[in-house]
């Protein structure tokens, strides 16, 4: 199988720290698998997957050394994404790796609004393309029978567990080669972190995953492949069954069992 | 002893609150008395130089909302600065102190000032010195609410507009000022029912006039000024302008206050 996306020797400063949050960091995200990433609180996996497509950049004076390869569109060759300089290669690097978020974060507009708004800032704008579209992700998301009648209503009115599947359409809608998801169900009940799973195993036939997740059960429910980070180190990565079966490393034993973390 | 100093604190608090509410409305109470006996038809039909203040209401109204005109972009503007775009250098925090202070600076100095740079190098005063003054009173307190207003806004619904590739113009104009806009429409109604009611630095800048009039470069008819000029009057008639003129400025400045209370529930609903 392809890599999707290479991390290869990362290691990040945040502005104004003195040590790296990320060191020398590899990591293969597969193409059409999910891949999780684990570890206890500040290990630096958020950071990890929050350079994955530069949204650090938002502010100023962080620091990046190493190499993250994004798969050509043609599939040809790589392009190194912390070569990108200018705004607009950004905007389109984001487009390509889409980006969910702990907290859902629908905007302060209707529901179709929401996904038409990422529609038209990448260019399409005929209104039959964007209903289109709209509907598309919206039933890709699971969220078209609950929504559908009221997709002129404010985003916000939404329950939180449909709010964060509106965040996944609004994503989807941009036909992104990966998705990033950043804790995408610690905010929610079970019963959403179950709807959102159950989508999640659907999404990886069409896109590539990477999913940063406190739960462990859910990595090894959701991923194929895992890794295991510890204080700003990728201390293993592999199959997710090798990971929580026979780990080859004893701090991922011991993470895995909950002796610490 | 716990008791008791629990108590004594209950009844001085509670006198203190009546002896406050009990000003207030006496104020309300002889306003209202004094303001409605000479309300009529001819106040709102007739210019002051008739007996009646169309002109004046006309002319604070034109005054303060030029000023809100010309204010509300030049303050949201600076607000966006502050908070989007500032960072957190000394600069920023310089502006935002300026604002504060500005936002309590006397409006007697205001006048004054706008005096000394427009009325005094043209000769006379002007419904345009009128609205600088009233301008430079407002913008501190648009600016400020705006940045406040905006502080308010999740970090995570800016990073969320910036993964599906939008600008940091985009986010700022689409999903941050729309996220606020209650808020920020709260501040403008504020500033506005603030400005409405000064008389200080209209004063010496726009004057106010007994006549009609629309033109903003010459001497300009005002609420306040000619309130305090009326109520300084011998002739009772007058006086009895003044308190009608006083009893309609107050009602304006509490429905505009009111409409901004409305705005600012509706958010939180």
């Amino acid at each position: 199988m392809k890599n999707m996306m290479e991390v290869q020797d990362l290691t990040f400063t945040y502005s104004g720290a003195s040590e790296p949050s990320l060191k020398s960091i590899s990591l293969p995200v597969e193409k059409n698998k999910v891949t999780a990433l684990i570890g206890p609180s500040g290990c630096g996996k958020s950071t990890l997957l929050r350079g994955m497509n530069r949204i650090h950049d938002l502010y100023p004076g962080h620091q990046y050394e190493g190499v993250i390869n994004l798969l050509d569109s043609d599939e040809k060759g790589y392009t190194d994404i912390l070569g990108i300089k200018k705004e607009a290669d950004l905007i389109r690097l984001r487009q390509r790796v889409g980006m969910i978020f702990q907290k859902p974060t629908p905007f302060p507009m209707t529901i179709f609004e929401n996904i038409a708004y990422g529609l038209r800032l990448s260019g399409i704008k005929k209104r039959p393309d964007v209903q289109e579209i709209v509907e598309q992700s919206l039933r890709d998301a699971a969220l078209w029978d609950e929504a559908k009648d009221r997709l002129d209503h404010d985003a916000r009115g939404l329950s939180g567990g449909q709010q964060q599947r509106l965040c996944i359409a609004r994503a989807i809608a941009l036909k992104p080669e990966v998705i990033l998801f950043d804790e995408p169900t610690s905010a929610l009940d079970p019963i959403s972190t179950l709807a959102i799973e159950e989508m999640i195993s659907v999404l990886r036939k069409k896109y590539s995953i990477c999913i940063v997740t406190h739960n462990m059960q859910q990595a090894a429910r959701i991923s194929d492949y895992t890794g295991f980070m510890y204080l700003g180190e990728m201390i293993e990565y592999d199959q997710t069954d090798t990971i929580f079966m026979t780990p080859s490393k004893k701090q991922t034993e011991d993470y895995i069992s909950g002796r610490f973390g | 002893m716990r008791l008791l100093m629990n108590r004594l604190f209950l009844i001085f608090s509670t006198l203190a609150a009546i002896i406050g509410l009990f000003f207030l409305g006496w104020i309300l109470f002889t306003l209202c008395a004094k303001g409605l006996t000479g309300l009529n038809f001819d106040v709102f039909t007739k210019d002051l130089i008739d007996g009646g203040l169309r002109n004046v209401i006309v002319g604070q109204i034109m005054m303060s909302g030029v000023a809100t005109v010309i204010g509300i972009p030049v303050g949201i503007l600076a607000g966006i600065y502050l908070q989007e775009y500032g960072g957190n250098s000394k600069s920023t925090e310089f502006l935002r102190d300026l604002s504060d202070v500005m936002m309590s600076a006397p409006s007697i100095v205001v006048g004054t000032f706008v005096y000394a740079i427009v009325v005094v190098p043209t000769g006379h005063t002007s419904g345009w010195a009128g609205v600088l003054a009233l301008f430079i009173l407002m913008v501190p307190i648009i600016v400020r609410t705006t940045d406040d207003m905006l502080k308010l806004v999740p970090i995570e619904l800016r990073e969320a507009g910036i993964a599906i590739g939008a600008s940091k113009y985009h986010v700022t104009m689409n999903i941050v000022i729309r996220y606020a806009k209650a808020g920020i429409l709260t501040g403008i109604l504020l500033a506005f029912a603030r400005v409405v009611g000064e008389t200080a630095p209209l004063i010496y800048t726009s004057g106010s006039s007994e006549f009609w009039s629309t033109d903003l470069t010459s001497t300009f008819p005002s609420l306040t000024v000619s309130i305090y000029n009326l109520a300084t009057m011998p002739d009772d008639e007058m006086v009895q302008l003044g308190w009608t003129g006083a009893f309609l400025l107050t009602a304006m400045v509490l429905i505009i206050n009111l409409l901004g209370r409305y705005a600012s529930n509706k958010k939180r609903s």
